[in-house]
């Protein structure tokens, strides 16, 4: 909307004007009493995207608080751009994830582009060197043409954007299910390095400082990004394809390397990143944190367009754009660092005592609004909860037990369904390597990166398996944190924390928020017991379509210290002769396994459950062995249950294996019972193995012959298959859906 | 022996390449500058990988044009060893130090992945640590690596024995599977796989430091010769 056509303040109010912004009739009152009088149409989007929930959590603070936040190696937790903790040797690990949802399910190929640079800005911002990208992503099924569509942009828009600016994307996780059909996932993470003494914080301190702004030029890209993430996605959605950036990540490279050393600079005193609300979100957090004001002069914002109104640049969410607060009379030094790199850096505004946004335009003052009232003081909501008639009818349901006559058949199907199967198309399009520090690539249980010129290594995972949040969302609340926590042991690492990203339906709805409050409890339960404590994240809320809601999908990434090189460990067995042990036994834990969802075409039932004390004491006892060099190979039994754990212990090794089943077969190996583990021990390392952890039993070896044999006590043959068919099987399977026309 | 790692706006593996040359062969390196007008004062200059000008209007065609690459022509024109890798290799092609071009990946796709490689040419002072057709594992990352040339040319760089370097599966879609070559002079070679992420085992191949070894070693023995 063009300057002259922007409606009066009396407008606004008459014609409620802010309800196309998102804004409550009872938010515009409590506008209006802050202001002491009608806000202006600059004021107003100011409101609505600072209130926004992508940008105020107001529907989600309140639980958010329950999270476990600090711990002994946390040296900053929630509220900067990333979280960071120390991993000794004066060096810290940074990281945060966020989600992309609504820009990915218009604009798949730049939604997902813009989420890996808006990600990587948060971590780059504190003034540390990413050294990884993860992602989580969820679609439909792979059926639809639409779904393909979807899947093979997000994919391409990841890879563009990460292999562009040479950060490698080193893993993650795709899921497939109905639920997400016209509301795909695209959560993004990003894992940074810094020595302790480069931490830098987003704040604006000093009055008379400047306010530098540095990058890309503003345009009218991204309007009201932050207001759109924070409703239901409708046939309407279309139109709102002006709201979804364009990235560059050639501009975002230079960006990065300019930011890490403007970082080093004595003349530096606040950074952060023009994400979300754009030039609005970073000036009024800046000052807010930091107790002060801004007044900036919009004349000298660098534009793309002519005649861009206060509103537009405000509200604009152009990427690689950075704001900066420099010592007055320093302003040179900054400059040219931004010169050598290629880069525009304009001077803006400066720091004000008063607490205030204050915003001039040609030669006038169009915004005078108090920074916390923006920043700190949106409506805290305590939304109605309710639980859903169907959680308590699962509850006494009869277990739902699978029909396997022929267990190889089903095996096969099982590596074949595309949430267990090879993700290699996937991360065959990233480049995992650039940096070269990456020492466990894509397909394990987590990546690891070294830590240059160190003898230590990081392990990173994103996880979680919202079936079971469907059926249960505290249960599946804390699985997911035991799930994370595990893939970081079976890799050799010590986890120290996570970052979130919350997906969710409607939380206006007491169903949805009922599952929001519920999974917030697990995750927190969990985490108090694996002393895993949450450093940041994100709340991706209205993920909704004509078809309802996504699952409850709380998506953690976590990181872990693996404290020596040498206790880095992978999920294939190594040698032949080593023996197999399985750690855990299985029950009846069939409700949203992958096998129900494929045999029945949805989940039922009850989740597994998940005994914290039996998992913290399992997942010390394996790290123990790893570290003592006892083990050969790790595996956790996630989706499909142990028939594909083992199996995939044999993918790419030329090996197979002889095991011996106790105990119910069906339930042994395609149960989803929690805590269990697949492992191989050389066998001079068998008597020390098994005095450390006690749970494991002993089952079989690891043989030279290429096949999977698996046999009941009595000696009788469950299943005999060679292991290139299965792994055939599993590699082909999404390829091949991909290429099919449906 | 010292080596410059030219650096363009949007390279981003000068750090790899940097770090292969200190800690992979333990010689001196520099990185060098885009805007730098002289590189005279290397013995050896290494294009590294990455999306120099973010590959924007063609991979390479814009890096050829940058200050340094005066002199980067005018030293590769008198014998000193220049090597580019991936985006480095798409800069030379550009700028007419080797012949050919780059099309997009057959599957349209950026591709990643530990390749296998034939050296189908030892005899070069950028491959005679190899062995004759010895097989090696070093890392691509292209969506630009199908490379192609007319059939004259490809005859004068099969008379020549230009091709070094051949895909064993041949996944992008090269002309004669085709993953580097060099000059006539024998001087200046590009490849799209990168040597440099093969240096140590943690990162699953050291294939790669057979390279930057042979060059070390052809310039100890042409040094040796003219001092």
């Amino acid at each position: 909307m063009s300057l002259l056509l922007e409606p009066s303040a009396e407008q606004i109010e008459q014609g409620k004007v802010y309800q196309e912004m998102g804004v409550k009739d009872e938010e515009f009152e409590m506008i209006k009493k802050i202001l002491g009088r009608l806000p202006n149409y600059t004021e107003i989007g100011l409101f609505s995207v600072m209130w926004s929930e992508h940008c105020s959590y107001k529907h989600s603070k309140a639980q958010l608080k329950k999270f476990p936040t600090e711990g002994e190696h946390v040296l900053q937790g929630p509220g900067e751009g990333a979280g960071i903790i120390d991993i000794g040797d004066e060096q810290a690990v940074v990281f945060k994830m966020e989600s992309h949802n609504h820009p990915s399910a218009i604009e798949p190929y730049q939604g997902a582009a813009t989420g890996i640079g808006g990600i990587l800005r948060d971590v780059f911002s504190m003034g540390a060197r990413p050294v990884a990208i993860m992602n989580s992503l969820r679609f439909g099924e792979l059926v639809k043409p639409r779904v393909k569509y979807l899947f093979e942009e997000v994919v391409a828009g990841i890879a563009g954007y990460g292999n562009c600016i040479g950060v490698p994307t080193v893993g993650g996780e795709v899921q497939f299910d109905p639920s997400y059909e016209g509301n795909p996932l695209v959560n993004a993470m990003c894992v940074g390095l810094i020595d302790h003494k480069d931490i830098q914080k987003g704040i604006a301190s000093g009055a008379g400082n400047t306010v530098i702004y540095v990058g890309a030029s503003t345009g009218k890209d991204g309007i009201h990004g932050a207001t759109f993430a924070s409703e239901e996605i409708s046939d309407e959605s279309e139109s709102k394809r002006p709201s979804v950036q364009v990235g560059d990540p050639f501009m975002e490279k230079l960006l990065l390397e300019a930011c890490l050393e403007l970082v080093k600079c004595d003349s530096l005193v606040g950074i952060q990143d023009m994400g979300a609300a754009g030039l609005t979100s970073s000036s009024a957090e800046m000052a807010s944190k930091a107790g002060s004001g801004i007044e900036m002069n919009l004349d000298t914002v660098p534009q793309r367009e002519l005649n861009m109104s206060p509103y537009e640049m405000m509200l604009s969410e152009s990427q690689e754009r950075m704001l900066l607060v420099v010592k007055q009379g320093e302003e040179k030094e900054i400059h040219d660092i931004c010169s050598h790199w290629g880069l525009h850096s304009a001077e803006i505004g400066r720091v004000i005592d008063e607490q205030r946004l204050v915003l001039w335009h040609g030669g006038e003052k169009v915004a005078d609004v108090p920074v916390d009232a923006l920043a700190e003081d949106a409506p805290v909501y305590h939304p109605e909860s309710r639980e859903p008639e169907a959680f308590r009818k699962r509850q006494e349901q009869k277990a739902w037990r699978p029909d396997v006559s022929d267990v190889k058949e089903t095996l096969t199907a099982l590596l074949k369904q595309p949430t267990v199967a090879s993700k290699e198309w996937v991360y065959d399009q990233y480049d995992y390597m650039v940096r070269t520090n990456t020492a466990v690539q894509p397909g394990s249980d987590a990546a690891v990166l070294r830590v240059r010129g160190k003898d230590k290594a990081l392990a990173m995972t994103t996880d979680c398996n919202a079936r079971y949040l469907g059926l249960d969302p505290e249960q599946g609340g804390k699985i997911v944190i035991a799930e994370a926590s595990r893939n970081i042991i079976c890799s050799g690492g010590l986890p120290l924390g996570l970052t979130d990203c919350l997906n969710y339906g409607n939380p206006e709805k007491p169903e949805i928020y009922w599952q929001f409050e519920k999974s917030i409890d697990g995750i927190t339960e969990a985490c108090k017991t694996l002393e895993t404590p949450v450093i940041g994240g994100n709340v991706s809320l209205y993920n909704e379509t004509q078809n309802g809601a996504i699952y409850p999908t709380p998506v953690v990434g976590m990181v872990g210290l693996i404290k020596e090189l040498a206790h880095i460990t992978t999920q294939e067995f190594k040698q032949a002769g080593d023996a197999v042990y399985i750690i855990g036994e299985a029950g009846e834990d069939f409700g949203g396994s992958e096998i129900q969802e494929m045999q029945t075409g949805s989940i039922d039932g009850r989740a597994p459950e998940l005994d914290l004390e039996t998992e913290l004491h399992r997942q010390r006892s394996v790290l123990e062995a790893i570290q003592k060099g006892l083990v050969q190979s790790a595996h956790d039994v996630s989706e499909g249950g142990l028939a594909v754990a083992v199996a995939e212990s044999t993918f790419g090794t030329g090996l197979g294996a002889e095991i011996v089943i106790n105990g119910n077969v069906m339930e042994e190996l395609f149960a989803e019972t929690q805590s269990r583990y697949v492992i191989s021990v050389a066998r001079e390392n068998q008597e020390a193995f098994e005095q450390i952890v006690t749970d494991a039993k002993y089952a079989g070896s690891v043989t030279e012959e290429a096949t999977l044999h698996l046999s009941k006590e009595s000696g009788e043959t469950i299943l005999q298959a060679s292991a290139k068919e299965l792994e055939n099987a599993w590699k082909g399977a999404i390829p091949c859906l991909v290429k099919s026309k449906a | 022996m010292k080596f410059a790692v030219i650096v363009f706006p949007g390279s981003n593996c000068d750090d790899d390449m940097y770090y292969a040359i200190q800690e992979g062969l333990g010689e001196p390196v520099d990185k060098v500058w885009y805007t730098e007008e002289s590189v005279a004062d290397y013995d050896g200059i290494f294009l590294p990988g990455g999306f120099s000008y973010g590959d924007y209007l063609r991979s390479g065609a814009i890096a050829r044009f940058a200050p340094v690459m005066a002199s980067v022509v005018e030293q590769a024109e008198k014998g000193k060893p220049v090597l580019g890798v991936c985006n480095g290799f798409q800069v030379l092609l550009e700028a007419g130090l080797l012949p050919g071009a780059m099309q997009r990946n057959r599957s349209l796709k950026f591709i990643c992945r530990p390749a296998r490689l034939v050296v189908a040419n030892h005899e070069t002072g950028f491959t005679s640590k190899y062995e004759g057709e010895e097989r090696i594992t070093i890392p691509v990352a292209h969506g630009e690596g199908n490379y192609y040339c007319d059939d004259e040319t490809l005859r004068d760089l099969q008379t020549n024995s230009q091709i070094v370097f051949t895909y064993e599966d041949n996944f992008n879609g090269s002309k004669e599977a085709i993953a580097g070559i060099v000059n006539k002079q024998g001087n200046v070679m590009g490849m799209m796989p990168h040597p440099e992420r093969a240096t140590d085992q943690i990162l699953g191949s050291d294939d790669g430091l057979k390279i930057f070894q042979s060059i070390l070693k052809q310039w100890r023995k042409s040094h040796v010769l003219t001092t």
